[in-house]
């Protein structure tokens, strides 16, 4: 520094100031508003009007919304109600959500009998512990998971104890024809094997043993019929049911449309494209119709089961797309890395491939997730009491007939809480996965 | 030789089949419930109860067949159908009869392959416009735009009495009685049509019902009636006679009060005993007990009382009886004798 400069200088001061906070304006709400609100004259505009836009919203929809008819039995009580305050505008009639909300959440479902879908629905929150939450939740947990589906299935329908157990050992027979035979046969032989012994299990015996054992111990809660379900408790089922089955298949039909099996392959080609390219109606029509004509007279194919199995295979189609972006979006050199490595192809998959994949279909994949819990509501074409579908029974009723917006409002209000909390774990997991390559 | 075998199998399993779609009043009995078909909702037909306990006019014939059969009103499993699934739901076996507003027409007499076991209520299709229209006739509405549900025979009949009047209109079309409910009262139509019961049940949910009119001119006949499928006579029989016998006894003055009494002993009229079953064996020939009219009458009344509790003019739905009085009244309700 030349000294010519510090002639002209006549104070420099010598000790530092001490911190001041940070001007009132730029902090807090107001800085906050000041910074995102009224930035500049346009943005100002902008925030004036929007406001303004709010407050009018409001001023006209919460004197509806605010409506004393809680109480009420009837459409027409709840209009001698609002008709007594003089309310220029009307008011909802919320007595129809008072006196139906149970039937919107659990159908015809037996009252006495509520506490069992409510049972499964925490359990459920269980069971899902260490999938989603893993760092959170003991790993031991997992164990209940994988029983989960036959406790909430024996829960939801009711019938003896030796069902889900019979239905279990199915699967062990899968796991010790696997422990066994690897030794002495090709793994995926012995699972072949495994798979064959348990549907011969599932299909010849289990009803007779399950039959037999209730007969000797008839241990058991009271059965419920399909026709029961409704309400939000068949869309959950549906369209939890749907989700996770949808995911593993998804992954499996990815990783076979990219195989290098021709038939393998062809398969999952075919499958894709069949399914994604026929309507979910088209396909709960075949579900609720012609398996009716196809089958033989008599046979009890449950309708739930059949919704769900085609809700799955259509959310599977799609949820494979979505595994093969994630899967094409990775670099070569990770697959290479892999091979280089030693690692044979389900051990590369599961150890570096799927890792990644997965973590890039993120989004995707709980979009799927939200599309096919909304897609439940179509059933009401097929005669199942889902929300929507009740809320016209309930609009049959003489005393309700005319109600429209409060029922709406109450089902989209429970959906959406569903399918935002969904969205947002989606993000969570984002944030909590992200290594930082972004 | 293989592919012959498979026929002949093929021909076994369709006759073992056959045989057991022939015995559906055996099935019943063996299931000790009824399958009875109903619409998924429909004002003053068939609805749901908070509880879950179906009512209605349509769902009052399966509970009178049901006590019929079983001796039980309670006894029928109701099984929600929608327009689409109604028909499969019947041809595959799933339901036993169909009770929910369904059109007699020869197609689905003939073509479907079901038979229609009688009529339950007479119906048509009317026009609804708002009072301050100032129209008084189907015939001044020229030029007017019309809500009208998609891909029903409304539509169709809708179409013919524009044409044969020489006047034209604009159709809106909607999807579902509900949105058209909404789309009239916006003003979105001037005119909604559909059948004239339906009319009725949707102007009787507006605030102020008086200001709309339900115009005069029935375009269609629309006979509403329950079904059975074809190939089981027996069974038809049942159903159409357990209507029969609800109409009859509305024509004798039989009631749900009145019922046990005059079924407690034989009386002066003939006809009535032999209904009633204190006289005759006409249970017997249908494949009943002696008193299955008995039970059929006592679950809802007979058809006069059902009529009242479910659409009459003291409900919210307000029908007056016209077309479905008895025919001694100069309705078309005329069951033939019970002899």
């Amino acid at each position: 520094m030349s000294d010519t400069h510090a002639e002209t200088v006549s104070y420099v001061r010598e000790t530092m100031l001490p911190q001041q906070e940070p001007p009132a304006s730029t902090v807090g709400p107001l800085g906050w508003a000041k910074t995102n609100l009224f930035s500049g004259w346009f943005n100002t505009v902008l925030s004036v009007l929007s406001g303004l836009f709010i407050l009018w919203l409001a001023y006209r929809l919460l004197p509806w919304i605010i409506s004393p008819t809680w109480q009420a039995t009837s459409l027409n009580e709840c209009r001698e109600i609002i008709g007594a305050l003089n309310k220029p505008h009307g008011g909802a009639c919320w007595g129809v959500i008072s006196e139906r909300w149970k039937q919107l959440m659990f159908g015809f479902y037996p009252p006495e009998h509520y506490w069992r879908p409510v049972l499964s629905l925490i359990l459920l929150l269980v069971a899902l512990g260490p999938l989603l939450f893993r760092h959170l939740v003991p790993a031991k947990v997992i164990y209940f998971s994988m029983l989960y589906p036959f406790i909430a299935a024996w829960l939801l329908w009711g019938g003896t104890i030796w069902n889900p157990i019979v239905a279990i050992l199915g699967f062990v027979i899968i796991g010790l024809s696997l422990k066994f035979l690897t030794s002495v046969l090709n793994p995926a032989l012995a699972l072949i094997i495994g798979v064959v012994l348990a549907v011969i299990w599932w299909v010849a015996l289990a009803g007779t043993v399950a039959g037999g054992l209730s007969a000797v111990l008839p241990i058991g809660i009271e059965a419920i019929a399909s026709r029961q379900f409704g309400g939000f408790m068949l869309s959950i089922t549906i369209g939890v049911t749907a989700i996770l089955c949808s995911l593993p298949i998804g992954i499996l039909l990815a990783l076979g449309r990219q195989s290098d099996l021709l038939l393998v392959k062809a398969m999952c080609v075919g499958f894709i494209e069949f399914i994604r390219g026929v309507p979910l109606i088209t396909l709960l029509f075949v579900a609720s119709v012609l398996l009716n004509i196809f089958l033989p007279p008599g046979t009890n194919f449950d309708i739930i089961l059949r919704v769900i199995i085609m809700v799955t295979l259509f959310a599977s189609a799609y949820m494979a797309e979505v595994v093969r972006g994630g899967l094409a979006a990775l670099p070569k050199g990770q697959y290479e890395g892999a091979d280089s490595l030693g690692l044979d192809y389900w051990q590369s998959q599961r150890l570096i491939i799927m890792p990644q994949a997965l973590k890039i279909s993120i989004p995707g994949i709980v979009s799927t997730f939200i599309g096919v819990f909304k897609d439940t509501t179509l059933v009401s074409i097929i005669s199942m009491f889902d929300p929507i579908g009740l809320s016209n029974a309930i609009r049959a009723d003489t005393a309700w007939n005319g109600v429209y917006w409060e029922l709406f409002i109450f089902i989209g209000l429970v959906f959406f809480i569903f399918c935002f909390s969904m969205s947002r774990y989606s993000m969570y997991l984002e944030r909590r996965l992200q290594t930082g390559h972004r | 030789m293989k592919k012959s075998v498979f026929l002949g199998a093929l021909t076994v399993a369709g006759l073992a089949a056959g045989a057991s779609a022939a015995a559906t009043l055996d099935d019943v009995k063996a299931r000790g419930k009824l399958n009875c078909g109903v619409s998924t909702g429909l004002a003053g037909f068939s609805a749901p109860d908070a509880n879950g306990e179906w009512g209605g006019f349509d769902v009052a014939v399966c509970r009178a067949v049901a006590a019929a059969v079983l001796g039980d009103p309670s006894a029928v499993e109701f099984v929600s159908t929608t327009g689409k699934t109604r028909f499969t739901a019947l041809s595959s076996g799933e339901i036993d009869m169909l009770a929910r507003n369904t059109t007699w027409t020869l197609s689905r007499d003939v073509d479907l392959k079901f038979t229609f076991t009688g009529v339950n209520y007479y119906d048509g299709q009317g026009f609804m416009v708002p009072k301050e229209l100032g129209v008084s006739s189907a015939k001044e509405l020229d030029g007017a735009t019309v809500c009208i549900q998609t891909g029903t025979t409304t539509e169709l009949n809708l179409a013919d009495y524009f044409r044969k009047n020489g006047m034209n209109y604009e159709p809106v079309p909607i999807e579902t009685n509900a949105e058209a409910q909404q789309q009239y009262l916006a003003g979105a139509c001037d005119v909604y049509t559909t059948d004239a019961s339906g009319l009725a049940a949707t102007r009787a949910t507006f605030e102020t019902p008086a200001d709309h009119v339900i115009l005069p001119e029935i375009i269609s006949k629309e006979p509403l009636g329950p079904l059975v499928r074809h190939g089981d006579d027996e069974w038809g029989d049942i159903v159409r006679w357990t209507l029969y016998a609800l109409v009859a006894a509305e024509e004798m003055g039989i009631t749900s009060t009145n019922v046990g009494d005059l079924s407690a002993a034989a009386g002066d009229n003939p006809e009535m005993n032999r209904m009633l079953g204190t006289e005759g064996n006409l249970g017997e020939m249908l494949g009943l007990e002696a008193n299955w009219a008995v039970n059929a009458i006592s679950a809802g009344g007979n058809y006069g009382e059902i009529f009242a509790t479910n659409i009459g003019e003291e409900t919210p739905i307000g029908l007056s009886r016209g077309l479905n009085a008895q025919w001694t009244e100069g309705g078309l309700m005329y069951a033939p004798p019970f002899r």
